[in-house]
């Protein structure tokens, strides 16, 4: 991996500097406000904007785009490609001094021109997607926010500022799962994802604390020049810490069992929130932090772990699975692995995770619009055995969704074969016997995910038709869906390539990105690794569609320990509810036996306590003038006596 | 024959007081002479012109340092800020009273003197024209505590007291709806109030009886004799403890301390619910800023032994306040116990003796007036045909038929609970951090505890609001005038812009943060 040192040493210790910011990138806070004033407009003026409001909503996203495109040129003829705009301070007390400011550098420009502009697609197809919802304009309003909250947090130049994003995605993310709140299925997941959010936030939070306990401020650059002063000790707590965050966000495992359950909400929210962009927060924030990443090697080895496992558990999951939303989910889950491993392996690998992300935000929003453009034409059925056939009616739909599968399983010269099998690659390289574990898992994972997509095309596109019995003739999408499908198909099929050859040299000049790195000898050749991942692909693939091509039963059939483990999530979902379900249930339960002479609905024992106490209280408060009088007498009686003893030194 | 020494008088010191009382006398004139459908608009007019006015002068006194009217008035950077602050959250009070659209007729009864419940209390009840003394009343109420808080002298502050008491005693027992309700809670504060005075009467004679011990100066009630006796007089302590304490306890009713709380939840739950807003926000200004200035100016020299007796009851304020509001089930009484937990934190920054705990305190006052306006206006505007449904069973499911307003509440309620983003994290930790650096970490302990506490009831309010099915008893909201809109608009951005910039008015505050003498 040749890289130039262009301005920062990637050493943890070496300082940080950013450059202010001028000229036209001093209206980069536009980026922010612009989604945000219209998700204002589409939330306050009610009823009112239900005409026109959709296309306000997309109109503002489109204008964010243009602008990052703008500010995007403008970074490239900068010397130092990192400028920051402070724009108040936002809270000073004593120490603490948080900026309200923001950080415009390469790799937040990546993230802004991935999240406009695959934003903006979403957001045009969903004009017809949501056309006959009632609630489309609170959509739009709901969906803007998000576009805000994201930009916010790959924008900030702090962690405070980073936390503010982060728990306005999850805001915006649990309003729209849970958009049909009607449904209880949607206000469930809704509440899972809200919960296990919760437990990572929690993690992001304490790691902050942490952050300016340990070296009074929150600001990437202080941080990231200071982080060479701390113990091992420290940076590992800490690290940690934002790791547990951002497994939260990226549905990595221990916290993966939201993201599926996610996909309640409408698909466009799937594909922007559930796919190309919020769940990658996690990365881009191991990505933001590597200073602290890169400076303790357990810590890398831990998100290395994190990453395999998790890649490797979408794709057994994600082959079991029937609902064409949910295998996309899982797959989501298990490319978010590959890109935790890109980052965890750390050095040039930061920058492959990177453009592993931007790539499959295109091929798999490609899909997942592909999905909901199925399910548009097939009265919202979401099970792959009922569909089959579908090639013939939905030439669009079809050929869009090929190029994503070829995409997402790495066939050249696809995108995901650029960006996938250097993380492969890179994941042999570690110099001892890590390289054979990880680098095997990431083989092994490129063979499943050959193997369910292909199952999951196959069965929705070829085979005999196996529809229910009230579709007869499944239609097209019209154009404002198709239109956004062929764009973000031809970003399928050309992103991997392009950014494969710009990204890694464009990021080098982002804090700690760039410079050398002691490279390992790989325990395989490059081109023997290259050939493997092939094999696997060719033959996962191959093994899917000869399994799959004349079809499968429309009925759940019996099988094996593997195949009933993967249906039931690898019985993750078991393990939470007898590990924190059941004792919490039953710790409850107990509370209300003790307790159940309390004021009802208190489970808590302490609030219980005090429910009594003012329960009991509440009976002082008579009513009657005389026994307040009696009140005020008794209590001026003590403070006068006090004063008193006070003056008489009893109580000194 | 004596010549007769006038004192100086500095009028443009005394403009905002002397505007407030005009126009509320000019108010009367138009009670008169104005016909019956023209005075609504007048008299609101005239008294929002009369706050603005006042308001106008207090901004050109800004850099005011003086001591007028024969040392009866001071008009240093605490009077002129809680001044400002007084007229800003009255302006949003009245702009509550004066909405006619939500109900007809507006929130107050169209003649006090019919026999509650009776046909005829009936009929003006359905949508007679609401009496429109209200306007003068309130104006009085203004000026008596425009004058409260820039009293430099014991009896001037008496007399101010009683000059905003006795109006709002009246106000009180105006409602439209639930009279007998409304007729006692006056009643009761009435009473109580006339009792409180009495002791803080009494604690005026105790001191002046100790300033007399100073030698080579004439007892006196002013707040520079007393400061002086506080150090030299040879006059028994006694008298000084005693009245110190008889004076505490006569303001600490106004402000709802515990034990001297016991009016608030019966008072705020029968006064119409703009004088409710208007009682939990100006009334709380302008007893804070009196304690401010006796316990800061008067008896600084005694801080010692005050401090932990008050300490004491700012704890005890805030656990009553706290535990009590967890049982609430009525949504004005449970404002009404959080509003007394509320004053159990503000003691804590009247006992920081730093020039911090002087600013953070009316950073805390101001922030707390404008989010306790806020929530009495939603609560004004979730009814049903028997007037406004106060009880909390009542707002279940708010948030599914009213999420617009049922996420208002929210953000004020969270604002209260003190989260981040709001103004009441910004202005506790503006009071708290002040009572740490002066070493009155107990306090502050217990704030903290007492929050969590209260922070319960609030977010049970919560999830009633939107995890709960709406039934058939929960009620419709109604959309509010432009008056009702106008006053929560500005009560929820300010609750939004002090907690996410509260630099500039921390600033302010802390530039008007010294008292003279």
């Amino acid at each position: 991996m040749e890289q130039t040192l262009t301005f920062a040493s990637a050493e943890p210790t070496g300082a940080v500097a950013f450059a202010t910011a001028d000229g036209l990138l001093g209206s980069v806070w536009l980026l922010v406000a612009i989604p945000l004033v219209s998700a204002a407009i589409l939330l306050l003026l009610g009823r009112r904007a239900d005409r026109w409001g959709h296309w306000l909503g997309v109109g503002a996203i489109g204008a964010a785009f243009v602008l990052g495109l703008t500010y995007f040129l403008q970074l490239r003829g900068l010397e130092n490609k990192q400028v920051q705009l402070s724009l108040w301070q936002f809270i000073t007390v004593g120490d603490l001094k948080v900026d309200f400011g923001l950080l415009f550098d390469p790799l937040a420009a990546v993230f802004v021109l991935l999240i406009t502009g695959v934003g903006f697609l979403i957001h045009l197809y969903a004009v017809e997607y949501m056309a006959h919802d009632e609630g489309r304009r609170r959509f739009f309003g709901y969906f803007n926010l998000f576009v805000a909250a994201m930009l916010l947090l790959v924008l900030g130049n702090n962690y405070v500022m980073l936390y503010f994003g982060w728990e306005g995605v999850g805001l915006a993310s649990y309003l729209l799962i849970s958009f049909w709140y009607g449904r209880p299925s949607a206000a469930t997941a809704g509440k899972k994802a809200f919960l296990m959010n919760r437990v990572g936030d929690a993690g992001l939070a304490i790691g902050i604390f942490v952050l300016f306990a340990q070296l009074g401020t929150t600001q990437y650059d202080e941080v990231f020049s200071g982080v060479g002063a701390l113990s091992q000790t420290t940076v590992l707590v800490l690290g940690l810490l934002l790791l547990l965050g951002a497994a939260g966000k990226s549905g990595q495992f221990p916290l993966q069992a939201w993201l599926p359950d996610a996909m309640e909400g409408p698909t466009p929210v799937s594909a922007l929130i559930h796919a190309a962009t919020m769940v990658t927060a996690g990365v881009y924030l191991i990505a933001r932090s590597n200073p602290i990443f890169s400076a303790n090697a357990t810590l890398q080895l831990v998100v290395v772990s994190v990453g395999a496992v998790t890649l490797l558990m979408g794709c057994l999951i994600g082959a079991a699975k029937d609902d064409i939303k949910r295998v996309l989910a899982w797959s989501t889950v298990s490319q978010i692995g590959y890109m935790f491993l890109g980052v965890g392996l750390g050095g040039g690998a930061y920058a492959l995770a990177i453009v592993h992300l931007l790539a499959h935000g295109f091929f798999k929003a490609n899909m997942f619009l592909g999905a909901g453009s199925v399910m548009h034409g097939m009265n919202d059925q979401v099970d792959i055995r009922r569909f089959g056939n579908l090639a013939k009616y939905m030439k669009v739909t079809w050929l869009t969704f090929m190029m994503g599968w070829l995409a997402i399983i790495g066939i050249p010269p696809l995108s995901g074969y650029f960006s996938k099998e250097p993380i492969i690659a890179t994941a042999f390289e570690r110099g001892d016997w890590t390289s054979w574990l990880f680098g095997s898992a990431a083989l092994l994972g490129a063979g499943l995910t050959a193997f369910y997509m292909t199952r999951l095309f196959v069965l929705t596109f070829h085979g005999p038709a196996r529809w229910t019995e009230d579709i007869e003739h499944p239609h097209e999408s019209p154009k404002l869906m198709t239109v956004p499908l062929i764009l973000l198909a031809i970003g399928s099929v050309g992103a991997g390539f392009l950014l494969s050859t710009s990204v890694p040299d464009w990021l080098t000049a982002t804090a700690g990105l760039g410079g050398e790195h002691a490279e390992h000898e790989a325990v395989l050749a490059h081109w023997l690794i290259t050939a493997l991942s092939l094999l696997v692909t060719v033959l996962g693939a191959g093994l899917a569609w000869y399994l799959f091509r004349n079809g499968t039963a429309t009925a759940p059939q019996p099988a094996g320990v593997l195949v009933t483990a993967a249906r039931r999530n690898l019985y993750t979902d078991a393990f939470n509810e007898a590990v924190f379900e059941k004792p919490g249930i039953f710790l409850t339960r107990a509370l209300v036996f003790l307790d159940n002479r309390g004021v009802d609905g208190l489970v808590n024992g302490l609030a219980a306590a005090v429910g009594g106490g003012s329960g009991r209280l509440r009976r002082l408060q008579t009513g009657f003038v005389r026994s307040y009088a009696t009140s005020i007498l008794t209590g001026a009686l003590l403070v006068v006596a006090a004063f008193l003893a006070v003056q008489a030194g009893w109580l000194a | 024959m004596t010549e007769l020494k006038l004192p100086s008088i500095d009028y443009a010191a005394l403009a905002p007081i002397l505007i407030m009382l005009g126009a509320a006398l000019f108010g009367v004139l138009v009670e008169a002479f104005v016909p019956r459908r023209l005075r609504n608009p007048v008299q609101l007019l005239l008294a929002l012109a009369a706050v603005l006015a006042a308001l106008t002068m207090v901004i050109l006194n800004a850099d005011d340092r003086l001591i007028t009217a024969g040392h009866a008035i001071a008009v240093d950077g605490p009077t002129l800020f809680l001044q400002g602050a007084i007229l800003i959250l009255a302006a949003m009070a009245l702009l509550l009273i004066g909405e006619r659209a939500v109900e007809r007729g507006g929130a107050f009864v169209a003649h006090a003197a019919v026999t509650a419940e009776s046909v005829d209390d009936r009929r003006q009840a359905a949508g007679a024209g609401g009496t429109t003394e209200v306007y003068p009343l309130t104006t009085f109420a203004i000026g008596g505590m425009l004058i409260f808080v820039a009293a430099n002298d014991l009896l001037t502050m008496f007399i101010a007291l009683e000059v905003f008491s006795l109006p709002l005693y009246l106000l009180c027992a105006l409602a439209r709806r639930r009279r007998l309700l409304s007729q006692e809670a006056a009643l009761k504060y009435f009473m109580l109030g006339a009792y409180a005075s009495a002791f803080f009467l009494f604690g005026v004679a105790l001191v002046y009886g100790f300033t007399a011990g100073v030698p080579d100066r004439a007892a006196g009630v002013d707040f520079a004799t007393v400061h002086a006796a506080v150090g030299e007089s040879s006059s028994s302590q006694v008298l000084l403890f005693a009245g110190m304490a008889l004076l505490a306890i006569g303001l600490l009713f106004k402000a709802a301390a515990a034990p001297f709380h016991v009016w608030t939840p019966d008072v705020y739950q029968g006064a119409p619910t703009p004088v409710t807003g208007f009682m939990a926000a100006c009334t709380k200004v302008a007893a804070f800023g009196a304690l401010l200035r006796v316990f800061h100016v008067a008896f600084s020299g005694a801080a010692w032994d005050f401090t932990p007796v008050l300490g004491a009851v700012a704890v005890l304020t805030m656990l009553v306040g706290a535990v009590l509001a967890v049982t609430q089930t009525d949504i004005k009484r449970l404002l009404a116990y959080s509003s007394i937990a509320n004053a159990g934190y503000l003691l804590v920054g009247v006992l920081a003796p730093s020039k911090d705990g002087l600013s953070g305190t009316m950073f805390y006052l101001v922030a707390y007036g404008f989010s306790v306006l806020a929530a009495f206006a939603v609560v004004t505007l979730v009814r049903d045909a028997d007037g406004e449904a106060t009880h909390l069973s009542r707002w279940a499911g708010l948030g599914r038929r009213s999420p617009f307003f049922a996420a208002i509440f929210t953000f004020i309620l969270l604002a209260f609970a003190g989260i981040p983003l709001t103004s009441g994290f910004t202005s506790k930790f503006a009071i708290f951090a002040p009572a740490l650096d002066a070493n009155q970490a107990w306090l502050v302990i217990a704030g903290v505890l007492t929050s969590m506490v209260l922070a319960f009831p609030y977010l049970r309010v919560v999830v009633m609001m939107w995890l709960s099915e709406p039934g058939d008893a929960t009620p419709t909201v109604t959309v509010p005038g432009a008056l009702t809109s106008a006053a929560l608009v500005i009560g929820v951005l300010a609750t939004l812009v002090l907690g996410v910039a509260p630099a500039p008015l921390l600033d302010l505050a802390t530039g008007a943060a010294e008292f003279v003498r």
